[in-house]
């Protein structure tokens, strides 16, 4: 499924990039370490962290899009740092549980 | 750009408490290896593990240097600092044993992972540290 799909569907805020990057799995986890070395190519990031060293986090891990769960919003650093590096950026009101159950019916 | 034999190295430096450049090295590696050509998934793990290294320098130490150096037969980062040294090698690489302080655990880090995620991730893993002096943790991946 592409990242604009799951916007649409979900109602989520596209914050930076095209939407058309491809989703083939979900990860969801805080602790920046679990993410790197867990989460795999192409996955659905969710989080509620949101400071700049996400991005940082999901270029090396190659993760499709970060997803920012519970409504956080995504300060200013971040959304720049997301745009230089090409990572695309969502963000929802929804909590993380309720991304991953509806995420999961779409992929 | 291509690896005809030759040897690409990169020196860069870690700047200490600065969590808003920390990651710029790997990246900058990763770009470079991409143009290289070498194979996505040996990137990957490369660049995880040198991620890893830089963060504890900035954690850790403060800051410190990376050179890396990319042959036909390998990729290999050296990090070093001038930090506080580790004292117990073994514990620190245990999975979840961590000593970062509260403001960076609430950033996402001190999860305890970063040696043991190198170790996962490189093919060679050496760490050799002294207290007071500092460490100097070196990454190799293997192309062949």
């Amino acid at each position: 499924m592409k990242v604009k799909t799951l916007v649409e569907e979900l109602g989520m805020t596209l914050i930076t990039g095209d939407g058309e990057k491809e989703i083939t799995g979900i990860y969801a986890c805080d602790l920046l370490s679990w993410v790197i070395s867990h989460a795999k190519t192409g996955d659905l990031w969710v989080t509620v962290m949101n400071n700049v060293n996400i991005v940082a986090v999901a270029s090396l891990a190659e993760v499709a899009c970060i997803v920012l769960a519970e409504g956080v919003k995504a300060d200013e650093q971040v959304v720049k740092k997301a745009r230089e590096n090409g990572v695309t950026l969502l963000g929802s009101s929804m909590p993380t549980a309720e991304i991953i159950i509806k995420s999961s019916k779409l992929i | 750009m291509g690896l005809s034999g030759q040897k690409v190295t990169l020196r860069y430096t870690i700047a200490a408490e600065d969590f808003i450049s920390a990651g710029e090295a790997s990246s900058h590696v990763k770009k470079t290896l991409n143009k290289l050509g070498i194979r996505h998934e040996l990137i990957k793990r490369f660049t995880i593990a040198m991620y890893e290294a830089e963060i504890n320098t900035v954690i850790h130490a403060s800051g410190g240097e990376a050179y890396v150096e990319i042959t036909p037969e390998k990729l290999m980062v050296k990090i070093s600092d001038n930090g506080p040294g580790i004292p117990d090698i073994e514990k620190a690489m245990m999975e979840g044993w961590s000593t970062a302080p509260e403001h960076i655990r609430e950033m996402g880090f001190g999860a305890g992972m970063g040696l043991p995620n190198m170790k996962r991730y490189a093919d060679d893993l050496a760490v050799e540290s002294e207290v007071g002096v500092g460490t100097v943790v070196t990454i190799t991946v293997y192309l062949s």
